[in-house]
């Protein structure tokens, strides 16, 4: 099943926002010892102009994606009108929803008439991971607080993989929206059309999931190598196989409560060995 | 099909739910933030959480499938090294994408 998880407050989104000044340094006393950032990376989004120029860089960092989704998103609308819901439920549940994975469930669920109780319970624990996404998102880039609602409100896996684990001053507040409306556009979008025609094209080439695929393996190579933390890596890695083998269906979920799990107990053994040092 | 009351009352339970999970570490974060945990926790979370998700990727593979998931295998492994040999994200994906296209299209 697609990871995409994707959603709708289109009036309240506003792109525009001028570029934020970079934020103060970050005073965790631990953020020192972290090695340097290679600019290689960011080096070809430098903003310098705001507006136009926003919609520019989310363009050229996420345009690719934005197609992928808009391809998935296809594939979702097909799956509605096979359980035979009507179109028209694809783009407003993929609008409002905006949460891949959870959607493709969620229409089984409904096509059943599965009990109200149920449907939230499986909602809570698909999505339960965007818990942890606030904690390290860089929402304070945007300025407007409707341009955070709505960043917040659309903050699927997607936009987390795109943005997190960049230096957060490469990023401005126009671009992430942009962004954000893209991912959610293209998968809202995806969905009408792939309601409205049953069957495309697109979807009917083999593999154009892929694309999601390969996004993340090139955001992990990326992050990586912007701060080659081979610990957090390899914890990350094994928490994602001990989730493979003890709960597939739940495997994202599971990897990160496991995840986190292993960061608590590393914060809690270097705080103590710093201790006894001093 | 189900009743419509029955099929907005679902909607909008996922809705408020996902836009919930999705809203509280914001609204808590300031205060969660100030915890020395919470500080060093969120500094190693994204990596973390990318490497989960290219996991989770590659785990979507199927290998039972007619071509073994070969197309796929061999598209990530395209990708990685197209990444790690030019570093352009743009590029990494699409030419990843092109193998396992034509893989599975054309080949298997």
């Amino acid at each position: 099943m697609p990871a995409p998880d994707t959603a709708s407050l289109p009036a309240a989104s506003s792109p525009a926002d001028p570029p934020e000044p970079p934020p103060a340094p970050a005073g965790t006393p631990s953020e020192a010892a972290e090695p340097s950032v290679s600019e290689a990376s960011a080096a070809p989004e430098a903003e310098t102009a705001p507006r136009a120029s926003d919609l520019k860089a989310a363009f050229k960092s996420a345009g690719v994606v934005w197609m992928g989704i808009f391809v998935l998103g296809l594939g979702f609308g097909v799956l509605v009108t096979a359980h035979g819901l009507p179109w028209w439920l694809a783009p407003i549940i993929s609008g409002t929803v905006f949460a891949g994975s959870v959607e493709f469930i969620l229409i089984g669920l409904i096509a059943a008439s599965a009990p109200l109780a149920s449907i939230a319970l499986t909602t809570f624990l698909m999505n339960s991971r965007h818990l942890f996404y606030g904690l390290s998102y860089p929402l304070k880039r945007i300025r407007s607080r409707w341009g955070r609602l709505y960043a917040s409100f659309s903050l699927c896996d997607e936009a987390f993989a795109l943005h997190a684990s960049r230096e957060p001053e490469t990023l401005t507040g126009g671009r992430m929206l942009w962004t954000h409306l893209g991912l959610h556009v293209g998968w809202a979008a995806g969905g009408a059309l792939g309601g409205l025609t049953g069957a495309t094209l697109l979807s009917e080439i083999e593999g154009m999931d892929f694309i999601l695929t390969a996004l993340f393996i090139v955001l992990a190579l990326e992050a990586y190598l912007e701060r080659p933390d081979l610990l957090t890596a390899g914890l990350a890695a094994a928490s994602a196989a001990v989730a493979l083998l003890l709960a597939r269906g739940s495997m994202l979920l599971v990897a990160m409560l496991v995840f986190l799990t292993t960061l608590v107990a590393r914060f809690l053994v270097t705080s103590r060995r710093s201790r006894r040092r001093a | 099909m189900p009743s419509p009351a029955y099929v907005a009352a679902a909607i909008g339970i996922a809705v408020a739910i996902t836009f919930a999970l999705r809203l509280i570490p914001f609204l808590a974060g300031p205060k969660l933030r100030d915890s020395q945990v919470m500080a060093s926790v969120s500094r190693w979370m994204p990596l973390g959480i990318v490497v989960i998700l290219a996991v989770y990727g590659l785990s979507t593979i199927d290998f039972s499938a007619p071509d073994h998931g070969v197309p796929a295998l061999a598209g990530a492994a395209v990708t990685a090294l197209v990444h790690l040999w030019r570093r352009n994200v743009l590029l990494s994906i699409l030419s990843g994408t092109v193998v396992c296209l034509v893989l599975a299209n054309l080949v298997f």
